[in-house]
């Protein structure tokens, strides 16, 4: 090759041919592989650009500085052509990619189970944590129960009408017969007794739990269901506390226009006594008073068998079944859909918690 | 108790604007609940009237008798009406149903032809209108005039009101008491139903000799009547008020004792006094007695119970039920009415033992009014003597051991301090006084309850009556100032994780009756001595297949389980959270302690009495079956196994703050070979694994179904945690796999490496077991990755090396462990 030849590379018509013809080349690349080619062609050994620098070193030393200049240039161009060209096809690469990695997102089998808590539970919770905040402390006993601790103790002797209105499980005895002294417990009210038994007042407890009546199953009635005990004794506790008390707790439970009515009524293990009637505004039958508890002032007698001076104390209690509530607000028509273990139940009646 | 608005009205003067609603208010208002209101105004609807039969004609030609009447209902000429009774006579008043009238059950009236008659009305029998069951025939009345509405004559003119009594208002078992308190809360006038009476003074011979052998028995009176018609008809109003109330007449005597029962609250008794021989003892019975009471049950007596008896034993269990010997019957001429007042506990403990209650132990057992015994007597007598036309004989016996009642004394200011309203005293004492009380005092008033409320006893009970008769509905509502409280307790925060962690986890929460049958023991393969055979037993459970209490919440988790199966599911994970029932050691040799009520019990009394319950731990137990992971579209599903019963297990102990040791175990009702036993610092506390496969065909559970259980109650409440030191230097990652026996658990593989790498091991877990020929006969390798990391600098490769050895060290020393090159 002459250098004649070579220093024409040098030539700027020559260089600015090599830079539009490298353009056209880099433009026509479609994809990385064939940019990569046109790399090579446009800016790699054997490149118009790359013979010119070689060039440089036969013509005149004055010259030298002005030719470098202008293949500098010239490669500059070429090289940002490619990088802009590598850019956009990089680009359409990974768009590519993405399209052809796309999924149909409902075409999807669930990989968890899905898992509930048992509504029943959940409202018992819920009504812990109401009355948590207002100070008192959750109250537990055992639910097969000395009769002490069921009936004596909350003035229910022996004798009394009371003892035969509570259709009551008995334990047998150790010959299999009557005279364990035991029962399972008929009421949350036994809570009352441990509690005072063992704390000092002032007492503020609710006492959530399971009891047991001798009821047959049916759509309102079950053997085994649950109650919630409330119990406060302090110095100077009135029957107005008491239905301040009640309204609080049936807003939480039957919302914000929920108010409650007292009727008389008769417990042994208060006095007075009263049931308790609430105006449920969502009922699902429209608005109306529905039986929701019963409830009183501590008799005397029961914080005197729990070694609780009455000239000094005075308290309230009350007791209000979790079924019947859950039932009413949720228009739960059959109290068997609650009891009879079907995972559809909890998992299918989601109570916030 | 079922009681008319007449008779209601008869003793408290209604206004007569009062609507059935404003009454049903005001009866809540005083405490007596509404069951029902019967409005029998409703019962018949359209032209319903008094009818005289002018004329019979008998029609024969038919299957049964028919009569073809011609009755004349005011209206120009009589209608023709066709009746199959025959119970009446012509001139004779009935109630005649008109065509447009509608009867009970739908049944319309019209004018149609049938027997060949035109038959245009229906004479009626009481069963007919509803009135009563009783189909003897039709009603012929003793009076009324021709033509106008039947509906007073036969008590459809009224409203009934059935109320639910509480056991501290027996003298609302009766109008006197029902009007009393409702001419209070109206502020009407009650005029009292025992002043219909004078009390006769006793004489010194009784009108038939008598004897009181017990102290059961407080007041005893009698009264005769001679040449009485006790059969005889009751008078009209008497009859269709027993009816209103549900009582069926019977007769006079009866139901004169019945009626005057329901007016006044006091139970009476008639006999046939020439039934009667020697002289009548009230008395305990004695051991061996019977008496074939009124019901037609002979009843073997005991000791305790009280009997009016002649000489030939028994006559009637006092204050409960008559016998059957010395009733009034069919050929009674003389009747000899009793009126006493009973023990209500002796009453109460005699009608529970003889499983009897009648409407007069309903009374006693709730206490009579012993003030108006034998005014009720002598008013039986008088009735008995107006309508059945007999001789009141002069002799009366009252043997009378009242004991005086006792006044309760009661600070004027307790009612307030204990209601939150303020009651001045005039309030007070009015209130008191129209309970029934007699008022004495200025600031501490002393009360004597009335005779009818042996209720009133303690100053609470004043209270009550206070607060009750003022209106329930003047009291405020307020609410106690915050106290200082502590939230949930440790113990209790544990529950809801628990539960909440295994809802998390795919589990669904359920519960079940904790009654179990004598047969679940064998299901679940229980060992002879296995201690989860000794149950407590229910002595009178509803299901008598299933008498026993749980001493697992599996044992009756199961059936929830078996219940979603036979429903169609077949992926199931449920748990439970319970109390089991474990007899407390030797407890039904200890002896039965018995508690005061009147102070507190001593504390070692009370241990001493709570030692016998059983020990009630709560569990939590959770049972899985079908697939774990269904299949899918992006995988092929995964069946439960054993390992997903000791990871919600692992779910419970993570919830709690505490770690299990899982090592192999063996417990009914696991497999024997796939149960883990699950411990807590040395002591077991639950096993986890795949169920005994006999234990899933005897239970009809699926192959490999899975179970676990935990004593809640075992598991330690986490102490304040420390906290972990948190390396910033990056981890040396060893793999290591060890040969060792097949019989060597890899828990305990694991635990050796532990314990030979010491501080540095940050991680280690088990991800390959291997079992080859080349490895030699009963061996396999455990591959194991260690993560290694010094919280103060980067370990150096010869560091890492040197722990794994120390690890591998402990292995091989342990179990002859060799690393697999």
């Amino acid at each position: 090759m002459s250098t004649d030849i070579e220093a024409g590379l040098l030539q700027p018509e020559a260089l600015a041919g090599a830079v539009k013809d490298a353009a056209a080349i880099i433009a026509a690349a479609s994809n990385l592989e064939e940019l990569a080619a046109a790399k090579s062609a446009t800016l790699g050994d054997k490149a118009p650009v790359s013979l010119a620098r070689r060039a440089i070193g036969s013509i005149p030393g004055k010259e030298r500085g002005e030719a470098g200049r202008n293949v500098n240039a010239a490669r500059t161009e070429i090289t940002g052509l490619y990088e802009a060209r590598e850019e956009i096809l990089k680009a359409a690469e990974a768009a590519r990619i993405l399209r052809e990695e796309t999924v149909d997102v409902t075409a999807r089998t669930a990989r968890r189970r899905e898992g509930a808590r048992h509504p029943i539970n959940v409202q018992m919770d819920r009504i812990a944590d109401l009355f948590v905040a207002m100070g008192y402390e959750i109250g537990e006993g055992p639910e097969v129960e000395l009769e002490w601790f069921n009936f004596d103790a909350l003035n229910i002797h022996p004798d009394h009408p009371a003892r035969t209105m509570m259709d009551t499980f008995h334990i047998a005895d150790g010959k299999g017969e009557y005279g364990s002294n035991m029962v399972l417990r008929t009421h949350t009210s036994t809570v009352q007794i441990h509690t005072m038994l063992t704390q000092e007042p002032p007492i503020y407890t609710v006492a959530p739990g399971r009891v047991y009546r001798t009821d047959e199953v049916d759509a309102t009635h079950s053997p085994v269901f649950h109650q919630t005990e409330g119990l406060v004794v302090d110095k100077g506790i009135t029957m107005a506390d008491l239905k301040g008390t009640l309204d609080h707790f049936a807003k939480s439970v039957f919302g914000a226009e929920a108010i409650t009515r007292l009727r008389p009524s008769y417990f042994p293990f208060t006095e007075p006594s009263a049931e308790v009637d609430v105006w449920f505004a969502a009922h699902k039958d429209g608005p109306r008073w529905i039986e929701w508890g019963g409830c009183g002032m501590v008799n005397p007698r029961v914080l005197r068998a729990c070694g609780i001076d009455p000239d000094v104390y005075s308290g309230f209690a009350f007791g209000m079944g979790v079924e019947r509530a859950l039932m009413l607000r949720h228009g739960i028509t059959d109290l068997r859909d609650i009891i009879d273990g079907d995972v559809r139940f909890p998992a299918g009646l989601k109570v916030e918690e | 108790m079922r009681i008319p608005v007449s008779w209601l009205a008869e003793y408290a003067a209604l206004p007569d604007d009062l609507t059935t609603e404003a009454l049903d208010a005001v009866l809540v208002e005083a405490g007596l609940e509404v069951e029902e209101v019967d409005d029998l105004r409703g019962r018949v609807t359209g032209p319903l009237v008094v009818g005289r039969v002018a004329s019979i004609e008998e029609l024969t030609e038919f299957k049964k008798p028919i009569r073809h009447c011609w009755v004349e209902v005011g209206e120009a000429e009589p209608r023709s009406v066709i009746c199959g009774a025959r119970n009446f006579a012509e001139g004779d008043l009935v109630v005649v149903a008109l065509p447009g009238a509608e009867l009970p059950g739908g049944f319309k009236i019209g004018s149609r032809k049938t027997y060949g008659r035109l038959s245009d009305g229906m004479i009626c029998s009481a069963r007919e209108l509803g009135v009563s069951d009783d189909h003897e025939g039709i009603i012929v009345l003793e009076s009324g005039t021709v033509g106008e509405d039947a509906r007073p004559v036969v008590g459809l003119d009224d409203v009934v009101f059935e109320l639910a009594i509480t056991p501290d208002m027996g003298y609302c078992f009766s109008v006197r008491g029902i009007a009393r308190e409702v001419a209070h809360r109206l502020g009407v006038a009650f005029t009292d139903p025992a002043a219909k009476a004078v009390e006769p003074a006793a004489t010194e011979h009784p009108p038939y000799p008598v004897r009181v052998e017990t102290d059961g028995c407080s007041r005893f009176t009698l009264r005769e009547v001679r040449d009485v018609d006790a059969n005889a008809e009751s008078p009209e109003w008497m009859a269709k008020r027993l009816t209103q109330a549900g009582m069926r007449p019977l007769g006079l005597a009866v139901d004169v004792t019945n009626y005057l029962m329901l007016e006044l609250g006091h139970p009476l008794h008639a006999f046939d006094r020439d039934a009667l021989e020697d002289v009548m003892v009230v008395r305990r019975a004695k051991a061996g007695e019977t008496l074939t009471t009124l019901d037609d049950v002979e009843r073997k007596l005991d000791p305790e119970d009280m009997v009016i008896t002649d000489g030939t034993g028994p006559l009637s269990l006092a204050g409960v039920m008559g016998g059957q010997t010395s009733e009034v019957g069919p050929t009674t001429r003389n009747v000899l009415i009793e009126a006493a007042h009973w023990n209500p506990t002796a009453i109460a403990r005699t009608s529970r033992r003889h499983k009897l209650t009648s409407e007069a132990s309903k009374r006693y057992e709730r206490g009579a009014d012993a003030a108006i015994s034998l005014l009720a007597a002598q008013r039986a007598a008088d009735l008995l003597v107006e309508y059945g036309g007999g001789t009141l004989v002069d002799a009366v016996a009252d043997i009378d051991h009242r004991e005086p009642i006792t006044p309760i004394t009661i600070p004027v200011d307790l009612p307030s301090k204990t209601i939150g309203v303020d009651y001045d005293r005039s309030t007070v004492v009015a209130m008191l006084e129209a309970a029934g009380c007699t008022v004495e005092g200025d600031e501490v008033l002393t009360v004597t309850p009335a005779s009818w409320r042996p209720d009133l006893t303690d100053p609470a009970d004043l209270v009550e009556e206070v607060a009750r008769l003022h209106g329930y509905g003047h009291i405020p509502s307020s609410i106690p100032r915050a106290i200082a409280g502590t939230g949930l307790t440790s113990s209790q925060r544990r529950r809801r994780r628990v539960a909440r962690a295994l809802a998390d986890n795919g589990f669904v929460e359920t519960y079940t009756f904790p009654f179990v049958s004598r047969d679940r023991a064998d299901e679940l393969g229980l060992d002879e001595k296995d201690p989860q055979r000794e149950a407590v037993a229910v002595l009178n459970p509803l299901d008598d297949a299933a008498p026993l209490l749980r001493t697992t919440v599996l044992a009756s988790l199961v059936n929830a389980v078996r219940i979603n199966l036979s429903r169609g599911a077949k992926d199931l994970a449920v748990f439970e959270e319970g109390l089991v029932f474990q007899p407390a050691e030797g407890w039904s040799d200890l002896e039965v302690v018995e508690l005061p009520v009147s102070k507190r019990p001593e504390d070692e009394a009370i241990a001493a009495a709570i030692r016998r319950l059983p020990v009630q731990p709560r569990h939590v137990a959770a049972v899985l079956c079908g697939q774990a992971v269904p299949a899918g579209v992006d995988a092929p599903g995964r069946a439960v196994d054993w390992a997903d019963a000791v990871e919600a297990a692992e779910v419970v102990a993570a919830a709690s703050g505490v770690t299990l040791d899982v090592a192999q175990g063996e417990a009914a009702p696991w497999h024997p070979g796939r149960c883990a036993a699950l411990r807590v610092d040395g002591v077991v506390v639950g096993h986890a694994g795949e169920l005994h496969p006999e234990v899933c065909e005897r239970l009809g559970l699926p192959r490999r179904t899975a179970a676990m259980e935990l004593d809640l109650t075992a598991l330690p409440l986490p102490d304040l945690a420390p906290a972990p030191v948190i390396s910033h230097f990056p981890a040396t990652l060893i793999d290591v796999a060890i040969v060792v026996g097949e019989t060597v658990p890899a828990g305990e593989v694991e635990a050796a490496l532990r314990a030979g790498a010491g501080e540095l091991l940050d991680s280690l877990r088990l991800f390959d077991v291997y079992r080859d020929a080349k490895l030699g006969e009963g061996k396999k390798s455990l591959a194991f990755k260690l993560e290694l990391r010094a919280a103060d600098r980067t370990l150096t490769n010869e560091e890492g090396v040197a722990v794994r050895d120390a690890a591998v060290a402990v292995a091989a020393e342990r179990f002859g462990a060799a690393i697999r090159e």
